[in-house]
C-alpha cells in the first residue's frame, strides 16, 4: 500500500486508485452514499445533494463532483450530514405525488428506497403538487411530472447517450420542470422511444407504457388464440424480478409461466433472429456483388430505425430492408399458424415480450389489416402479470418452446447483445464462403461494452470492414466520419441502447451498474450451451424455407419479412411568410435540417423576394416548413401539393409561371 | 393595410436569417441570437425557435429551456408598449405596488394576463433597474419615467392611448 496515495474516510485509511471522484472512493470503502443524479456512464451533475460529505478544511461538498486527493480527511455521516440528507428527501417528498401503494415503480423506486434507508418518517412540509397531469401521448412511455424530482438523469441520458435531447429543463425555481420542446406531449416530438430516460429515472416520472390490461383482455376472450414470442435478452433478465442472480437464464420457468397465463404457443424471437441472419446476409452479399448501398446497416433496433428516418435520411438506403426478428416471427405466426391450428386468422393474437420500449412503436409502423404483432410487453410488464396471477415463479416446472418457431441456434441468442448481430452474420458468412466456421477470436472484438467497435474480418480472400455501434450519439459520430470519407465500412450494426438489448429500457429496473454486463454474459453462455451456433444450421429454418419461404430474398420472403423506410419529420410546424388566403396557391419551402444544409434558406429568400417584386402576393402564399419528409432529395418545395425535389430557384420560378399562365 | 402585412412576415424572417448569419450559426451564441430575434418579433414565436434549433443544431427542448429560464424572453406576443414597473427594494418602499395596481386597472387587464387583448400594452415588473435614486421608476419600452406617483401613471398611459388613436385615424 502506497501511503502517499491514501485518504481517510471516517478515520479509516483507503487508497485512491483510478477513481474519478470522491464518491467512487467512498463506495469502494463499502459506504453506499445515496444518490439520484449520479450515473457512472453520464456526466456528473451534482443536483441531488445526497452524496454530501464533510471534508476537513473545506466544509460540506458533494462527493460526486470532487476529485479525491491524498491526505483528505472525510466524514460521511455526521449529524449535520444526516440531517441535510433527510431534509432534502423531505422536501422532495413534499412535491412528489405520493401514491406509492398504487405506483408501478414502487418495487424499484429509488426515492422510496432512499427515504426508507435514511429513516425519513415524517414530511413536515405542506404537499405542493403542480398537477401537471399524465402524458400518455407516446406509444412507448408515460410521463408523470408530479413524480419528477428534477435530478436531470433523463435529460442527460437523452443528450449524452442518444445525442437527441428530447427533454430539457424549462422555467426556473419552483416552476422548473423537465419537458419536451415547447412543453409539448412526448408523442408529438422527436422522441425515438428508446426509453433510456425511463431506464435512468429514479422514480415513476417516466415509465414504460403498460399494455398488460389489453393482453389480459385477449387472454380472457375464449374466441382468441393468443400466442407469444420472447426476445433473446428476456430470458437472462426476467429472473431478477423473482430473486434470481443477475444474468441467470430462466427460459424453462418463463415458458411455464407464459403457459400458465394462458398463451397457447410460446415461440422464440431468436428463431426470427436466425432467419434475419439468412435474409440479411443474402442482402449483404447482393450489395457486395453490386457494390451499391454499402455499408449495409442493420435494422433490428426500432429506435435506431426511427432515428435514421428522422436524422439520417442520406443513409436510409443503406438500412437493411429486413424486418426485425420480432416482425419476422410475427409475420410467420400470422401467415402460417391459422392453417396449422385451424383458427381463423382474425382470432390469432400475436404478443411479444421485449426488453425494449421502442418495440411498442415498431408495431405501429405497419397499418396493414393484420399486424405482425398486436401487443408488445416489456419484461417489467411480464413480471407484473406473473405476480398478479400469483405464480410462484421459482417453483414452476420448466417447459420448452413450441415448434417450429421455438428452435434457434446460438446465433439467434446473441442478438440481444451489442455486437451479436454482426457476430451472427460473420459466423454465417465465414462458413458460407469458405466452409470453415469463424472462431471466437475473429469476432471477440465485436463483443463488449464499448460504444464503437471496429474490426476488419478476412474470410477466405475477402475482407469485410465491420463496425458495431451502441448509443445513437455514437452512431451519429460514425456516420459523420463515413460521410466525410474518413472511415469506410461494409457492414454496420447499430443498437440504440448501450450494450444493446441487454441494456434495454423494458428490462427490469436495476440500480446496479454490473447487471447489464451480467445479462450479456448470460446470453453468450446460453450460446455456448446450445448445439448449433450458426443460423443456417437451424433445421427448422431450413424447413420453413423449403415448405414456405422458398429461399432467402424470394418474392414471398420479401413480402413477409422485409419492409421499407421513409423520411420522417421530427416536429410539426412552419412559418408563414406571405400571408395565406383561401384563393391563394400554396408554396412551402422545406427548411428542415437536410434541406437547410442543401441551401433551402437562400432559395426561400429568393422566392419571397421574387413574389413581392413581381407583385404576386395576392396569388401566392409562401411558408417555410420544417420537413416535407423527402430529406434525401432536398431541397424540397411543395407547390399546391406537388413535391418538387432537388428544387432550384429556376425550377420554382418556372412552376410559378405555369400557374400564372393558367 | 393588408399589403403592408404581407411584406412584414417575410422581412422579419429575412432578418432572422441575417441574425443567424451574423452569429455564424453558432450554438454558443444562443442567448444573443434570441435577444436579437425577440427585438424583431417582440417575442419568440415557437416556429421561429424551431427554425433556429434546426439551423444551429441544438435540440428545440434546449432552446425552450433557455427561453423560459430568462424572464426577459417572452414566448407570447408582447404589446407594442412594454411597461415595466420597478419592484426593487427602493421602488417597493417608495410605493411601486400602488402604481402597479393603478396601471393594471387603467389597462383593464384580466387576472393572470400581462398583455392587453389589442396587443398595445404589456405590463411587467422588474427586480431592479439600478435607478434607485429616482425611485419609483416605470420604464415604457426604452423611456424612463422617474419619481412616479399614482395619477401620473394613468396620465402616462392615457397619453400613449391618445397617440395611438390619432395614428389609427390617419391610417384609416
Amino acid at each position: 500500500m502506497n501511503s502517499e496515495n491514501n485518504l481517510y474516510i471516517n478515520g479509516r485509511e483507503i487508497t485512491i486508485e483510478s477513481e474519478k471522484n470522491l464518491l467512487e472512493v467512498i463506495r469502494k470503502a463499502n459506504i453506499d452514499l445515496p444518490t439520484f443524479c449520479y450515473h457512472s456512464e453520464l456526466s456528473v451533475y451534482g443536483a441531488c445533494r445526497l452524496c454530501l460529505v464533510d471534508v476537513e478544511g473545506r466544509g460540506i461538498n458533494s462527493s460526486c463532483s470532487m476529485k479525491p486527493e491524498p491526505g483528505m480527511k472525510i466524514k460521511t455521516h455526521t449529524k449535520e450530514l444526516r440531517d441535510i440528507r433527510k431534509i432534502n428527501i423531505e422536501l422532495l417528498l413534499a412535491s412528489h405525488k405520493r401514491e406509492c401503494t398504487s405506483c408501478v415503480k414502487s418495487d424499484s423506486c429509488k426515492l422510496l428506497e432512499i427515504a426508507s434507508k435514511l429513516g425519513v418518517e415524517d414530511v413536515r412540509f405542506k404537499q405542493t403538487l403542480m398537477n401537471k397531469g399524465i402524458d400518455s401521448s407516446s406509444p412507448a412511455l408515460i410521463r408523470d411530472m408530479d413524480k419528477c424530482i428534477l435530478c436531470g438523469d433523463c435529460v442527460r441520458a437523452c443528450d449524452e447517450i442518444q445525442g437527441i435531447g428530447v427533454l430539457d429543463f424549462a422555467h426556473r425555481g419552483s416552476g422548473a420542470v423537465v419537458v419536451p420542446s415547447f412543453g409539448k406531449p412526448l408523442g408529438e416530438v422527436e422522441c425515438v422511444d428508446c426509453g433510456q430516460c425511463a431506464r435512468v429515472c429514479p422514480t415513476a416520472a417516466i415509465t414504460p407504457k403498460s399494455d398488460t390490461k389489453e393482453v389480459w383482455d385477449v387472454l380472457d376472450d375464449p374466441e382468441k388464440y393468443v400466442v407469444i414470442q420472447v426476445a433473446p435478452a428476456v430470458r437472462v433478465s426476467l429472473g431478477e424480478l423473482f430473486g434470481y442472480k443477475d444474468g441467470e437464464n430462466v427460459t424453462g420457468q418463463m415458458i411455464s409461466a407464459l403457459k400458465h397465463l394462458g398463451f397457447k404457443k410460446v415461440f422464440d424471437t431468436s428463431f426470427g433472429a436466425d432467419l434475419t441472419v439468412l435474409e440479411e446476409a443474402n442482402e449483404f452479399l447482393g450489395r457486395i456483388e453490386s457494390g451499391e448501398q454499402l455499408p449495409l446497416i442493420t435494422s433490428c433496433c426500432p429506435a435506431w430505425v426511427k432515428y435514421a428516418e428522422q436524422y439520417q435520411p442520406e443513409f436510409l438506403g443503406n438500412l437493411s430492408s429486413c424486418k426485425s426478428p420480432q416482425g419476422m416471427v410475427g409475420a410467420l405466426i400470422k401467415n402460417t399458424l391459422p392453417e396449422k391450428v385451424n383458427v381463423d386468422k382474425k382470432n390469432i393474437v400475436s404478443v411479444s415480450i421485449m426488453p425494449c420500449t421502442a418495440k411498442k412503436f415498431e408495431i405501429t409502423r405497419n397499418s396493414a389489416e393484420f399486424k405482425d404483432v398486436d401487443y408488445v410487453l416489456t419484461v417489467q410488464e411480464l413480471g407484473r402479470m406473473i405476480k398478479e396471477a400469483g405464480l410462484v415463479f421459482g417453483e414452476l416446472e420448466p417447459e420448452s418452446f413450441d415448434m417450429p418457431f421455438g428452435f434457434k441456434t446460438g446465433a439467434g441468442i446473441i442478438f440481444g447483445n451489442s455486437g451479436g448481430v454482426a457476430e451472427a452474420v460473420v459466423r454465417h458468412l465465414s462458413s458460407n464462403l469458405n466452409g470453415a466456421d469463424a472462431t471466437v477470436s475473429d469476432v471477440i472484438e465485436l463483443r463488449g461494452i464499448n460504444g464503437i467497435k471496429r474490426k476488419r474480418i478476412t474470410v477466405k480472400d475477402r475482407q469485410f470492414n465491420i463496425a458495431v455501434v451502441s448509443g445513437l450519439k455514437n452512431a451519429k459520430e460514425l456516420l459523420n466520419k463515413i460521410q466525410s470519407g474518413e472511415e469506410s465500412y461494409d457492414f454496420i450494426e447499430v443498437m440504440a441502447c448501450p450494450s444493446g438489448c441487454a441494456g434495454g429500457a423494458g428490462q427490469p429496473v436495476t440500480h446496479n451498474s454490473e447487471t447489464v454486463a451480467k445479462r450479456g454474459k448470460g446470453l453468450y453462455e446460453t450460446d455456448k450451451m446450445l448445439q448449433l451456433h450458426n443460423a443456417h444450421e437451424n433445421p427448422l429454418i431450413k424447413d420453413v424455407y423449403e415448405s414456405f419461404l422458398k429461399s432467402p430474398g424470394s418474392k414471398i420472403a420479401h413480402d413477409l419479412l422485409h419492409t421499407h423506410y421513409k423520411s420522417r419529420k421530427r416536429f410539426e410546424g412552419g412559418i408563414s411568410l406571405i400571408q395565406s388566403g383561401e384563393e391563394k396557391k400554396k408554396i412551402s419551402v422545406c427548411v428542415g435540417t437536410s434541406c437547410f444544409v442543401k441551401g433551402s434558406q437562400k432559395l426561400l429568400n429568393r422566392v419571397v423576394r421574387h413574389i413581392s417584386v413581381e407583385g404576386l402576393s395576392d396569388e401566392f402564399e409562401v411558408s417555410a416548413t420544417f420537413c416535407a419528409e423527402n430529406c434525401d432529395k432536398g431541397p424540397t418545395v411543395v407547390v399546391e401539393g406537388e413535391i418538387i425535389n432537388h428544387c432550384s430557384f429556376d425550377d420554382l420560378k418556372k412552376k410559378i409561371d405555369t400557374f400564372r399562365s393558367e | 393595410m393588408h399589403k403592408h402585412d404581407l411584406g412584414q412576415a417575410a422581412r422579419k424572417f429575412a432578418k432572422v436569417c441575417e441574425i443567424l448569419e451574423k452569429y455564424d450559426y453558432k450554438s454558443d451564441k444562443l442567448v444573443p441570437i434570441l435577444q436579437a430575434v425577440q427585438e424583431e418579433y417582440r417575442y419568440l414565436p415557437e416556429d421561429v425557435l424551431a427554425f433556429i434549433a434546426t439551423t444551429i443544431d441544438i435540440s428545440p427542448a434546449r432552446i425552450y429551456g433557455v427561453a423560459t429560464f430568462y424572464s426577459h424572453f417572452a414566448l407570447e406576443p408582447k404589446g407594442k408598449y412594454v411597461v415595466r414597473v420597478c419592484d426593487g427594494t427602493a421602488c417597493h418602499v417608495k410605493g411601486s405596488n400602488p402604481l402597479l395596481s393603478e396601471i393594471r386597472n387603467r389597462l383593464n387587464l384580466p387576472k393572470g394576463k400581462t398583455t392587453t387583448p389589442d396587443l398595445l400594452f404589456t405590463l411587467e415588473t422588474v427586480s431592479c433597474l439600478g435607478a434607485c435614486g429616482i425611485a419609483p421608476v416605470v420604464v415604457v419600452n426604452e423611456e424612463v419615467h422617474p419619481l412616479m406617483i399614482p395619477g401620473k401613471t394613468t396620465k402616462m398611459i392615457d397619453e400613449i392611448m391618445e397617440k395611438e388613436r390619432v395614428c389609427d385615424e390617419q391610417f384609416a
